[in-house]
């Protein structure tokens, strides 16, 4: 059996008064405040994506770089992770970093 | 001449797939082989999609470091290439994809960080919407206020982690070293952008299922007793305050 708890009206219009004091010692802005805080960052591209990303991205010499099958020839350092994260502890106090993996290392 | 469309499936049947050859379809001059040339449309397909959610997920790369980054996304493009001719969708389906990555079972709290990036993204390419102001709030009767039911922001989202995925997330989207960060303390996230700029911030205790059971529509009565429910620590009016205040609703149906 589920003990639900309900949630009273005098309790919930006293949490509104409480949140709602809140706000009310912000002064409002004024339209030309408002204005200017709405047009800092109002950069924004819509329909296409980030800054430069629906270029033809042909990557340095359109050479394979991104494709041929030596992708995964002694490219076995490349699974395992090398930015930040040897300063997250995993929880069990294991470090982010693994040891290197060996079963990926080309013969 | 075959049909373009027909001419088209057989030009990508191997654009992701290197260990296939060209399509005998694609020739340079004199009908010879164009297995180089071909190469080059398989790069530039490879290349923009790693680049693509390189620029998606930057602080999933920073974490693991480019190479493996890389590595792991190539994968993932080969597995599933975009439904969307939309850069910006593609991607969608990485984070379940980093979850069940053999070579990123040591970082167990990736995935929820690149949960928080793929909706920092949808966020900011979500409709524009004002949001309600507390004076909106201030005219609801005090015997309504349980009833009524809160139309969310479309911006607005919710994530909920076991491990501190928005402090490795908020760590590694700046350009500052990191310091140690202790992943076991679960989080939960707020996504919003109540006017042009995306915020992702950390949630009481209690503040998701508040918010999680509101946005699905649910009566504020309901939802309070729900986050109550879910964490005796709930604090109702702080949780309003802050809910007002990011932006998370843009209006109120009264109900009956």
């Amino acid at each position: 059996m589920s003990t639900r708890s309900t949630v009273s009206a005098a309790l919930l219009a006293s949490a509104f008064t409480a949140a709602l004091s809140s706000f009310a010692a912000a002064a409002p802005l004024s339209e030309a405040e408002g204005k200017a805080a709405m047009d800092a960052g109002k950069e924004k591209c819509y329909g296409v994506s980030l800054a430069g990303m629906n270029d033809c991205a042909a990557g340095p010499g359109t050479t394979c770089q991104g494709t041929s099958t030596i992708d995964f020839q002694g490219n076995a350092w490349a699974f395992v992770p090398g930015g930040t994260c040897t300063a997250i502890m995993a929880p069990g106090d294991r470090m982010g970093s693994p040891e290197p993996l060996t079963r990926d290392l080309p013969a | 001449m075959p049909a373009i469309d027909t001419y088209a499936a057989g030009f990508v049947s191997a654009l992701l797939d290197p260990e296939r050859p060209a399509p005998a379809m694609v020739s340079g001059p004199g009908r010879k082989a164009a297995a180089k040339r071909y190469g080059v449309y398989r790069n530039n397909v490879t290349v923009s999609l790693i680049n693509a959610l390189a620029a998606v997920y930057p602080a999933t790369q920073r974490i693991t470091g480019p190479d493996f980054f890389r590595m792991m996304v190539r994968l993932h493009v080969r597995a599933t290439p975009p439904a969307s001719p939309l850069l910006f969708e593609y991607g969608r389906d990485f984070p379940a994809f980093i979850e069940c990555y053999e070579h990123a079972q040591s970082m167990p709290w990736l995935a929820d960080v690149a949960r928080i990036e793929r909706a920092w993204l949808d966020a900011y390419h979500a409709a524009d919407a004002e949001p309600l102001s507390p004076q909106a709030f201030a005219v609801v009767p005090a015997e309504r206020l349980a009833g009524i039911v809160l139309v969310p922001h479309p911006a607005a989202r919710i994530l909920r982690s076991r491990y501190s995925a928005l402090a490795i997330f908020a760590a590694n989207r700046v350009d500052r070293p990191v310091t140690s960060i202790d992943a076991g303390e679960p989080e939960d996230t707020l996504v919003t952008r109540p006017g042009l700029e995306v915020f992702a911030r950390r949630l009481p205790p209690g503040g998701a299922p508040f918010l999680i059971h509101l946005i699905a529509g649910e009566p504020l009565g309901t939802a309070a007793a729900a986050a109550i429910d879910d964490s005796p620590d709930f604090d109702l009016a702080a949780n309003i305050a802050s809910m007002i205040g990011a932006g998370v609703f843009i209006a109120i149906h009264w109900g009956n």
